[in-house]
């Protein structure tokens, strides 16, 4: 496909993705850390984001099936959860995992397993617009052409 | 001939001992602090933080995340500070809660700063500039 077309779908998904809130300032900030010195900066703290996440929402299903639920269990998972996806900048998964933190407090359990299934729709919603993005870049790159810059 | 605490490294840059359990939180404040030219070495836990502290004597600057299991980074503050051989190594908390007491009870207790996550790149270059000068 030809660079120009690839890069102009590149600024439609960036353009769509910030505008809908998947992901915020933060990860435009992770970007600018992106360099010659660490070229693949963005691919590793986004597989590591990735690779948290399911672990914790894995953690979070098991705790929640559990016949009593140990809420301080699942507060702390939703805790590690909200600053992985603040730290990247996953707004939504974040925003989810605020409202989440509320219903544990209140020892709510229908309430947490509403906000897991909630966590995990916006999860995977960041995760393929991530995947789609990070694809569109190499295959820009591998083209020869540019990254174009988002303001 | 003596090694002296808190020298810089053999190549010069400051060394920054960076604790947090998130693999995450890890790899963008070590990329953060490398991107400023400073060397950096994450550990996951403030227990192995106090081991590396241990065995190397070029630790410049700490900066850990407060809220950690087994050991916080408030827990790991106070240890630092009541060791005579490390105590004087400036330790920056990072908190993904801003909260009041836990932010006073840290500087108390010896922190050079308290810094809210998530991590701002610009946040982490000036209090490195103004503490690691």
């Amino acid at each position: 496909m030809e660079v120009a077309c690839l890069q102009r779908r590149f600024i439609d998904l960036t353009a769509t993705i910030f505008q809908q809130e998947i992901l915020d300032s933060q990860f435009t900030q992770l970007q600018q850390l992106q360099d010659e010195s660490s070229p693949n900066f963005i691919h590793e703290v986004v597989s590591l984001f990735f690779q948290e996440a399911e672990k914790l929402l894995n953690e979070l299903s098991k705790a929640l099936d559990q016949q009593i639920v140990d809420f301080k269990k699942v507060d702390a998972h939703v805790h590690r959860l909200k600053g992985s996806s603040a730290s990247i900048g996953a707004r939504r998964v974040k925003d989810v995992c605020i409202a989440f933190r509320s219903c544990c407090e209140e020892n709510n359990k229908d309430g947490c397993i509403q906000h897991l299934q909630q966590v995990n729709q916006e999860y995977y919603l960041v995760k393929s617009n991530l995947e789609d993005l990070l694809k569109l870049e190499k295959q820009i790159l591998a083209s020869g052409g540019s990254i174009p810059t988002m303001k | 001939m003596a090694m002296e605490r808190g020298g810089k490294s053999a190549g010069g840059e400051p060394h920054v001992l960076a604790v947090d359990d998130s693999s995450v939180d890890r790899a963008v404040i070590a990329s953060v602090l490398r991107s400023s030219k400073y060397r950096v070495t994450a550990v996951d836990s403030g227990k192995r933080a106090l081991e590396l502290l241990g065995l190397e004597t070029d630790v410049n600057m700490i900066i850990t995340d407060y809220w950690m299991p087994e050991m916080t980074g408030y827990e790991l503050l106070k240890k630092v500070k009541e060791s005579s051989e490390l105590k004087q190594i400036p330790v920056v908390i990072m908190s993904s809660e801003n909260v009041p007491n836990r932010i006073s009870r840290c500087l108390e207790e010896g922190a050079e700063d308290f810094l809210l996550k998530p991590i701002q790149p610009s946040d982490v270059s000036r209090l490195c500039s103004r503490v690691l000068r």
